[in-house]
């Protein structure tokens, strides 16, 4: 027994001894992309395409959100930073002037595609037509009336517009710390409230009642909850809708049906631009990323016959997927005036 | 004897026998409940994960030749590509790359089917076109169809192809995690619980050194991961989602479990043994180390073991170190990125495809199966060892 402690006590200290060496030894090189939840699961895609066709090793893929990821993104140049971001919605001049400051300034910006975001309910319900301003009146925290901005008062979708059904207001949606609310708040409610008389400017603050119910980044999750009450809408990404068709269905927005083709044309109001960031000053350095990116471009994935259109990735028309291709071509680099406006 | 006592019980008496027994039914009743719910989630585990551990299996002819390779679809019959999965198209360029030999020639395979199609045999979907709806009933009535056992849930590691989804990095980098905790939590833990309980005099300063340890024990997890995130890897520059980083922010949670286990085992120990011990000559340390710790093994092996078992079942403070993330090679060296079981379990719940569901299933069980192997080896260890004065 005391032979045995012995040891095991001298390999356990072997045994730290070596991992403080290891710990200042030089990390492989190894892709590592990270932000939004939205654009996760195409990059990771695409990643593991690579690493499966090629000798590269598989990129690694963390889904921080478009914030998150940005702010890891602009931390600086070399070890321990990122090499590519991604983002649902475009880089703040705030972000760009952050990765300015740090040194990070030769950035190439690249749209792969589209998503949409829909207004789902249970299949059971009836379809369901609604406009902008109808939700954004169901879930502002004030509501104009008489004049005056005042809490909203609303608990049934009837209150709001009289050919709504007699239906409980419930939306389960993203909290704020989601890309998908950023899009939400853009698309719908500043749009909602700047043609509604009364808020005077754009309007985005959602209620805190309980009729708006955050529902963290699990998307399964409101999916199940849309199936359980056939009250309740959920606000989330066209990919959940489109792998769960059986259990629920998505409203008209503006009279415009949530399909793909009417996304990618841009008539179906509330889609987003889903982007990446590809940090230049690192192509030197990190082997295998500009494979990564000539990858992600190419028609085997991103074009309308590519692969990444089954994962509910809604393709860039041909001619805009060019433009994109020969942005990343010639590196272009990324100022502060293509940010604004 | 006084004629005023009855035989028969009081009614004081009575009432007490009454709430005892309802005292009783109350704790009977919680543990049912809870029981009852523990029923309740391994039944719903088994019912969505049994299923993931069988997946449909084609039979089909493979031709391998300069025109398969480049378009790989076109390497097995036309109607059945569609049902067959893409991580084996995928696979062909390198797999002739491989074995030069195979060019030109042509092999009958078993073929892993998308998800698509299996999730159709398994009547948990019934999304799949009429077209290959048909070609699965014909090729199920040449008995070209089967279920075979899911190699790839062991032997692979995370993919956005459900059906080529597998455990397999998770499990190596759990390894690595765990071997950090273990070399790291085990001596210091030790070490400290030996001094605190052996050597250290009863002042101020030790007592408030063992209410801080017992306090760490009831920290939030979430907590050590922003500890691990600023002084581990921004301060040390510890590679962000590595396994030494993981390892060693799980080590911070572990380490007050086994300093409060150790002291335990060693205070079970009688004082005799020791007085013995120096009362024939030994130093303090050498009472320690040839009597009091062997004797104490078995207890603070037990207490390492839990607190390892549950390190390993945490993610919360490794969603902050980055280990939380799509990381399927699983790792070769301390400093790569490694992701670790729970991990995998949580990023399979998020994924929209309908496959994932059991898939997420299937992992809590197999993690859930490691974590009661564990716990068992310490409940053995404890009863074969540990002595009873």
């Amino acid at each position: 027994m005391k032979l045995r402690l012995q040891h095991s006590l001298g390999v356990a200290a072997v045994a730290v001894g070596s991992l403080a060496a290891i710990g200042t030894a030089q990390a492989a090189e190894q892709i590592r992309i990270v932000g939004s939840s939205t654009v996760y699961p195409f990059s990771s895609y695409v990643a593991e395409e690579l690493g499966a066709t090629s000798d590269i090793r598989t990129p690694v893929v963390e889904s921080t959100g478009s914030g998150g990821g940005m702010k890891l993104f602009c931390g600086g140049v070399g070890d321990n930073t990122p090499d590519i971001t991604n983002a649902s919605r475009r880089m703040k001049p705030s972000e760009f002037q952050m990765c300015q400051d740090n040194g990070v300034t030769d950035i190439t910006e690249n749209v792969v595609g589209f998503d949409g975001i829909v207004v789902a309910q249970s299949k059971q319900d009836d379809a369901i037509d609604l406009s902008r301003e109808q939700i954004t009146l169901a879930v502002a925290a004030k509501v104009p009336q008489d004049g005056k901005l005042v809490d909203n008062p609303y608990t049934k979708w009837s209150d709001i517009d009289s050919s709504l059904p007699d239906r409980e207001i419930l939306i389960y949606g993203p909290p704020t710390s989601s890309g998908t609310r950023d899009a939400f708040e853009e698309l719908v409610m500043e749009h909602g409230s700047e043609n509604i008389d009364g808020y005077g400017e754009a309007y985005t603050t959602i209620r805190q009642d309980g009729k708006y119910v955050p529902s963290g980044e699990n998307d399964n999750l409101i999916v199940q909850k849309l199936a359980q009450n056939k009250d309740a809408f959920g606000v989330f990404g066209f990919s959940y809708l489109e792998e769960n068709r059986d259990k629920i269905q998505g409203a008209k927005v503006d009279g415009v049906e949530p399909e793909r083709d009417l996304i990618s044309s841009g008539e179906y109001p509330v889609s987003r631009s889903l982007f990446f960031y590809t940090k230049n000053a690192h192509i030197e350095k990190v082997k295998g990323m500009e494979d990564y990116v000539d990858m992600f471009l190419s028609d085997q994935m991103v074009s309308d016959r590519g692969y990444l259109k089954n994962l509910g990735l809604i393709p860039l028309p041909a001619d805009r997927l060019k433009a994109e291709r020969s942005e990343w071509e010639s590196r272009a680099k990324l100022k502060a005036s293509d940010l604004k406006g | 004897m006084s004629q005023g006592i009855s035989l028969q019980p009081s009614r004081q008496l009575r009432r007490r026998y009454r709430a005892e027994r309802r005292f009783k039914a109350y704790c009977v009743g919680a543990l049912l409940l809870s029981i009852a719910f523990l029923v309740l989630f391994f039944s719903d585990m088994v019912r969505q994960g049994h299923s993931a551990f069988i997946q449909t299996e084609i039979q089909a002819e493979v031709t391998y030749n300069e025109d398969t390779v480049k378009f790989t679809n076109e390497s097995v019959d036309e109607s059945i590509a569609p049902l067959v999965s893409r991580a084996f198209f995928r696979s062909i360029p390198r797999r002739v790359d491989a074995d030069p030999s195979l060019m030109g020639t042509t092999e009958t395979l078993w073929l892993t089917a998308t998800a698509d199609v299996d999730q159709y045999r398994k009547k948990y979907s019934d999304r799949l076109e009429p077209e290959m709806q048909s070609t699965l009933e014909r090729l199920e009535s040449e008995g070209k169809v089967s279920y075979g056992f899911n190699k790839g849930l062991f032997t692979s590691g995370d993919s956005k192809i459900p059906s080529n989804a597998g455990l397999w990095s998770a499990f190596v980098g759990t390894f690595y995690v765990m071997l950090v905790v273990l070399a790291v939590s085990f001596p210091i833990g030790v070490a400290t619980a030996i001094y605190l309980e052996e050597f250290a005099p009863d002042n101020r300063f030790t007592q408030g050194v063992e209410i801080n340890i017992n306090n760490l024990a009831a920290v939030p997890s979430i907590l050590f991961g922003l500890l691990g995130l600023a002084i581990f890897i921004n301060f040390f520059g510890v590679p962000r989602s590595s396994a030494l980083a993981g390892g060693l922010t799980l080590s911070l949670m572990t380490l007050p479990v086994i300093i409060i286990s150790t002291r335990a085992a060693l205070r079970a120990v009688p004082q005799n043994i020791r007085q013995g011990a120096q009362a024939v000559g030994a130093s303090r340390w050498q009472a320690i180390r040839d009597h009091v710790l062997p004797l104490s093994l078995p207890g603070i092996l037990t207490g390492t073991i839990i607190g390892v078992a549950q390190a390993m079942g945490e993610t919360a403070p490794l969603l902050l170190i980055g280990m939380i993330a799509y990381i399927p090679d699983a790792p070769t060296s301390m400093t790569e990125a490694a992701t670790v079981l729970p991990a995998q379990i949580f990023t399979w719940a998020g994924m929209p495809e309908r496959a994932y569901v059991s898939l997420t299933a299937a992992g809590i069980l197999v993690l859930l199966s490691l974590l009661i192997t564990l716990n068992a080896t310490a409940v053995i260890l404890r009863n074969r060892f540990e002595r009873r004065w």
